[in-house]
């Protein structure tokens, strides 16, 4: 880090995929760099910085936001799930499982963005109807699949969660 | 059916596990020791000289490593089909986001800051924005005459028909400009010093175009310059020639300071800055007898290309010849041309070309069949090609080719007859018109022409002791399933389990030239390779006496092992050579255009309201035959994702340009298709094997492009009698349109 | 990320009065759920430094029902909103305005109190507010107390981006009068038209309620977005609907269409161009009268 250019740092902490973290970070730095570079779990991606594509989507207390619009100094004390924080070990989540039959993933680049929020839905809707599930996911943009396979894979996500 | 086939089974995504954990690394997941970050300082204006550049103050430039022109040692050009294109411009500015600059800083933030205070002085000079102006050659941008390139194709004898004609009909057609969209940013990483070379790292459909890109730019010898796909966010095009300037940039910049440097684009950055599909217009002169047959086409065909030739001669080409689409028509003319505007070079991008001259020409024919007082389906099914008849280039169709019978299954499980009906009669009482509409096309698998043949491809595949195969390509895996679907090909050719496969990473040092990853020839002439390499790897252990010709994945891996202890080495290459009967004039572009086509029929079903004048596809048919489908699943989200970005071509994605600038340069501003936006997209496959394909298959990438926005126009006339002849159709338009009392 | 990070700042506060304190003293400004700041502050347009972010003040969050008000906290956001019963049943323009705002990401971290005071004439929840005539609560700190003023959101927009929040204030409740109900003979309508169906800004934005005695319209009320520098209420419009006959609409609508395009003063811009949306705001205006006419409720 150049000596020309140095941000206030103010402490946070918080729980990632069940870990606490504490660190020091410029109290406006986006949470989605606090996760890449910081913590280095880059299964959050970034695809467009404006709260628009859904690529860097991690759950924070519950709910689904995008990571690039959180100032880091809003997530203390947080409790946070990445993509990283979906599979149990080598076991992979159902709705992992589904994606991974039903073909919901090509580039990979909005899949864990998607992932997260199919999970969201699920968690409060566990039986989306087919317009639930495009509502549902309709912050998460795609461009390799239409998003039919990946409809097909939430609607199979919830038969096997049951 | 033997156990281990693979190909025609939906066998899962070879890398998808890592997709779904998060694990699978992107370049800018990648950071490199002592590594610095880089950005690009771009002119403002479209066209000018360069006149001085200053660093103001306000940030510590000693720190920064400052990459102008004049520190290229090697040519400052990008090595593709011309030498026009610098990777940094000198003294002439020819677009708005043109590179002047190259900064780098370990602080990225501070690097943002110092952009901004790098000054461009220039002089302006008058520019040129559109094929008109282009054309009209008030202003010469470009060569002599702002033509990159220019073709004709004459079939017959045009000029006797219209006399002949029962009808001569007119029209013109115009398409704009789309951005790839791919939701990962172009990126690179690079290491360069003169010991070591040059190594990059990052988002590329096509390793071996930047690997040639490199060499002239630093002037080094071809095995100094190594180039590594790492995992791609993406690519549609997008991907196949701009990464090329990343690279030299990236690579300008670690050569300077001696330091890893990592580029990474912003999203607005990526949309203004790369590459677009070329804008076109098109028109149509179409001569026809009373009962509904062909007999003349004129077409007049020009894309704009932006400020440098880069690729657009070849999407000219690829246009040109699908510009007549599936139809037979004795007499034919095409005059097309590429030409400069002071816009960033247009690129590639799904289709090619394709989409746009498929556009005019599925509009016209239902034009042509409406003035006619035919049905759509009918005048078509008057004029198809089968086998035995010839295409606008003279190829003679060998193989067997029912463009009827698609046409009826398409229209079948669409219910296209009954829902004509039903909208004709409901219509005139809701503000929300239906409409039902289609388009007939085809797509040419593979590199155009001779293209192929001088391409001479190589695919190798090579085993270890333990029996693992290993497929060296350096066609990459971008989403579109390069990895399994070459996995399912040799293991069926080995008749090994599918998980005993695993393709290598595409890196320059470790794999061969396996072409481009684009012209949908992945698997119809890549896999092709693969098989046959295969097929040679095998024979080696059966030559080798290692190997009985029935055998298990246990005798396979003891066999592996024997060869390898006396060997040293297991492997086999696969080079390209091309099917008999395939000849091409390149001089009168007439001959063979391709090995083989994919056909389609595609209806569009669309709700059009008169309140907003927005229009939304309720449901879509893509019906293909595309030889054999190799695997289910990834085919059906190949076609799915390529209408997805056909009905955005058709209805969303507007590409604002301001004084050759695009001002809508933001996911916000610039709409893809969400979730809501796509209702329902069925996919339906027949299958006729192509005999030089892998298993029977032909090229499948870019045929969903062609489609969806001529069969969503038909269906909004259908809908609403306006006859809108351009994409996108913004609601704007179409109001605009309904306004002017244009209906039938 | 464009913005110069070192040159920016941001402190919490433990409470409303702290944060009230901090305001006061002009240097910093409230930061609320971050959803428009964010992307300014990413695309490098984010001009002022100092910010508080107030999103942890519990106290400016939630929905309370009184028997004349809801009363909603500022930092309420679009799903709280969706969730809460009292809004479902009485204020579907809300809902509707809360679930078509982004996408579920947006609407966990968009805040109602947000929406206002980042004074988008594009914002998707000014037009409900507007038809719902909501009172805002501004508060400040004056020597160490909270002082609070109440003021019409009708009169909240001065000009574009411009409202009557003064520096060290902050917009504590949006409070909407309980008065529109279905069983009070209102008939509600919200749409939001922005060609695509979710992640959209609007190109113009129309809530409306009226009431219809027989088939008369007793009383109207229209609010816009993205047609004027400010969400406007269509006040000569409402007048030219009072009284009116559904019966005889046909005879009277173009002149209502040509009264709704008299007040208001759309723009070209890059999302669409004042042509479309003079057109459509007619079209939905007319709509709205021929599910008055038809009886329909929503």
């Amino acid at each position: 880090m150049s000596k020309s250019s140095v941000a206030k740092r103010v402490p946070v902490s918080f729980t990632v995929n069940g870990k606490s973290h504490s660190l020091e970070a410029p109290a406006m730095a986006r949470l989605l760099d606090v996760i890449r570079e910081d913590i280095q779990l880059t299964g959050t991606k970034e695809g467009c910085g404006e709260g628009e594509c859904g690529a860097c989507s991690v759950i924070l207390n519950g709910e689904l936001v995008n990571s690039c619009l959180v100032p880091v100094i809003q997530a203390q004390g947080a409790k946070i799930t990445t993509i990283e924080g979906v599979a149990q070990g080598d076991v992979l989540h159902p709705v992992q499982k589904a994606f991974l039959e039903c073909g919901g993933a090509q580039c990979g680049i909005c899949t864990p963005g998607m992932v997260l929020a199919s999970l969201s839905l699920l968690e409060k809707n566990p039986n989306p109807t087919r317009d639930e599930i495009r509502e549902g996911l309709a912050g998460n943009l795609c461009r390799c699949t239409g998003y039919m396979k990946i409809f097909d894979s939430v609607a199979r996500a919830c038969g096997s969660q049951q | 059916m033997r156990q281990t086939q693979t190909v025609g089974r939906s066998v899962q995504r070879k890398e998808g596990r890592e997709k779904l954990t998060g694990q699978a690394r992107y370049v800018d997941d990648l950071t490199f020791p002592n590594m610095l970050h880089g950005v690009t300082v771009r002119s403002s204006i479209p066209r000018g000289r360069i006149k001085k550049i200053h660093f103001e103050h306000g940030v510590p430039w000693g720190e920064f490593t400052i990459v102008k022109a004049s520190d290229i040692q090697g040519s400052n050009h990008v090595a593709l089909i011309l030498k026009d294109q610098p990777f940094l411009a000198e003294e002439l500015i020819n677009h708005c986001e043109e590179a002047v600059v190259l900064l780098a800083h370990p602080d990225k933030h501070l690097l943002e800051k110092a952009r901004k205070l790098v000054g461009i002085e220039t002089d302006p000079l008058p520019p040129v924005f559109t094929i008109e102006e282009a054309l009209a050659g008030k202003q010469i941008i470009w060569g002599a005459d702002n033509v990159f390139k220019a073709y004709r194709v004459e079939k017959g004898d045009l000029d006797s028909v219209w006399a002949k004609a029962d009808r001569v009909i007119e029209a013109e057609y115009e398409t704009g400009a789309q951005e790839q969209l791919y939701i990962e940013n172009n990126g690179m990483i690079a290491v360069a010093n003169p010991q070591d070379g040059v190594t990059v790292w990052g988002s590329m459909q096509c390793p071996y175009y930047v690997h040639k890109g490199l060499l002239p730019l630093f002037n080094l010898p071809q095995e100094k310059i190594r180039v590594i796909q790492t995992e791609t966010g993406g690519g549609f095009g997008g991907k196949e020639e701009y990464p090329t300037l990343l690279a030299g940039h990236a690579a300008l910049l670690a050569w300077k300071s001696g330091r890893p440097v990592k580029m990474i684009y912003d999203r607005a950055e990526d949309m203004v800055a790369t590459t677009k599909r070329h804008p076109s217009r098109t028109r149509h002169r179409t001569a026809v007898s009373k009962d509904g047959k062909l007999i003349g086409m004129e077409i007049e065909f020009n894309i704009d290309g932006g400020a440098y030739a880069t690729l657009s001669s070849v999407v000219l080409s690829r246009g040109t010849i699908h510009s007549a689409g599936p139809y037979f028509c004795p007499h034919v003319r095409v005059i097309s041309r590429a030409v400069a505007t002071n816009s960033p070079p247009h690129g590639a991008f799904r289709g090619f070309g394709a989409p746009q001259s498929l556009f005019a020409l599925e509009r016209h024919m239902d034009h042509v069949a409406r003035e006619l007082g035919l049905e759509p389906d009918e005048f078509r099914r008057r004029n198809f090609l089968r086998e035995g008849l010839t295409t606008a280039t003279s190829q003679l169709i060998r193989e067997k080719v029912d463009l009827s019978g698609l046409l009826d299954h398409a229209l079948e499980k669409s219910d296209y007859h009954a829902k004509r009906e039903r909208f004709a009669r409901e219509n005139p009482g809701s503000s929300v018109k239906k409409g039902i509409g289609f388009a007939t096309f085809l797509h040419g698998g593979g590199f155009t022409g001779s293209g192929e043949k001088t391409l001479a491809s190589v695919v190798g595949v090579e085993a270890t002791p333990h029996g693992q195969v290993r497929v060296l390509a350096a066609s990459t895996e971008i989403g579109q399933g390069t990895n399994t679907i070459f996995s399912q090909i040799a293991a069926d050719a080995l008749k090994l389990p599918y998980e005993q496969l695993e393709v290598a990473q595409p890196d320059t040092a470790h794999v061969p030239n396996s072409g481009p990853t684009v012209a949908s020839r992945t698997v119809m002439v890549v896999g092709k390779l693969v098989e046959t390499a295969a097929v040679a790897l095998r024979d080696l252990l059966i030559g080798a006496g290692l190997l009985p010709a029935e055998y298990s994945p246990e005798q396979f891996r003891q066999a592996c092992a024997g060869y390898i202890e006396k060997f040293g080495q297991l492997r086999a290459n696969s080079q390209y050579k091309q099917p008999p009967n395939i000849e091409w004039d390149d001089e009168k572009y007439q001959g063979d255009a391709y090995g083989a086509f994919s056909w389609a029929v595609y209806v569009a079903e669309v709700s059009v309201d008169t309140v907003t004048w927005e229009t939304h596809v309720d449901d879509f048919v893509a019906l293909q035959e595309v030889g054999r489908v190799m695997n289910p699943i990834l085919a059906a989200g190949q076609i799915e994702g390529g209408v997805a970005q056909g009905i955005g071509y058709a209805l969303y994605e507007n590409v604002v340009w301001k004084d050759g600038r695009m001002a809508n340069g933001q996911m916000t501003n610039y709409i893809m298709p969400t979730s809501m936006d796509l209702a329902s997209i069925r996919v339906f496959f027949e299958e006729n094997p192509y005999s030089y394909g892998p298993s029977g298959a032909k090229g499948i990438g870019e045929l969903p492009l062609d489609g969806p926005a001529p069969a969503i126009l038909n269906a909004v006339e259908n809908a609403t009698g306006l006859k809108v002849r351009k994409i996108p159709l913004m609601p704007e338009v179409l109001m605009q349109e309904a306004k002017r009392g244009a209906h039938v | 990320m464009r913005a110069y990070l070192p040159d920016y700042e941001m402190i919490t506060a433990p409470s409303l009065q702290g944060a009230l304190e901090v305001l006061a003293r002009g240097e910093f400004r409230p930061f609320a759920g971050g959803t428009d700041l964010m992307v300014l502050f990413e695309a490098g347009k984010l001009s002022h430094h100092k910010w508080l972010s107030i999103w942890g003040l519990d106290e400016l969050r939630g929905i309370r029902v009184e028997a004349a008000h809801i009363a909603m906290g500022a930092l309420t956001t679009y799903s709280q909103i969706q969730r809460d019963a009292t809004v479902q049943a009485e204020f579907p323009l809300l809902i509707e305005a809360a679930r078509l705002t982004g996408a579920i990401a947006i609407q966990n971290r968009g805040t109602l109190g947000g929406n206002i005071v980042n004074a988008s004439p594009a914002a998707d929840s000014p037009p409900a507010l507007l038809v719902y005539e909501a009172e805002l609560e501004l508060v400040s700190c004056v020597g160490g107390k909270i002082v609070s003023r109440w003021v019409s959101y009708r009169d909240f927009h001065t000009g574009y981006k411009s409202t009557l929040l003064k520096k060290g204030e902050l917009l504590r409740t949006i409070r909407l009068p309980r008065t529109l109900g279905a069983e009070k003979g209102w008939v509600q309508h919200y749409r939001k038209v922005g060609t695509r169906k979710a992640q959209a800004i609007s190109k113009i934005c129309i809530a409306a309620a009226a009431r219809v005695e027989g088939a008369k319209i007793t009383d109207a009320r229209i609010a816009l977005g993205s047609v004027a520098p400010v969400p406007m209420r269509c006040l000569k419009t409402e007048a030219y609907l009072r009284g009116k006959d559904l019966g005889l609409a046909a005879s009277w609508m173009g002149e209502a269409r040509a009264v709704i395009a008299s007040e208001i003063s759309p723009i070209d811009d890059i999302r669409s161009n004042a042509d479309y949306r003079r057109g459509v705001t007619q079209n939905l205006l007319e709509e709205f009268v021929k599910k008055l006419s038809s009886g329909s409720t929503r």
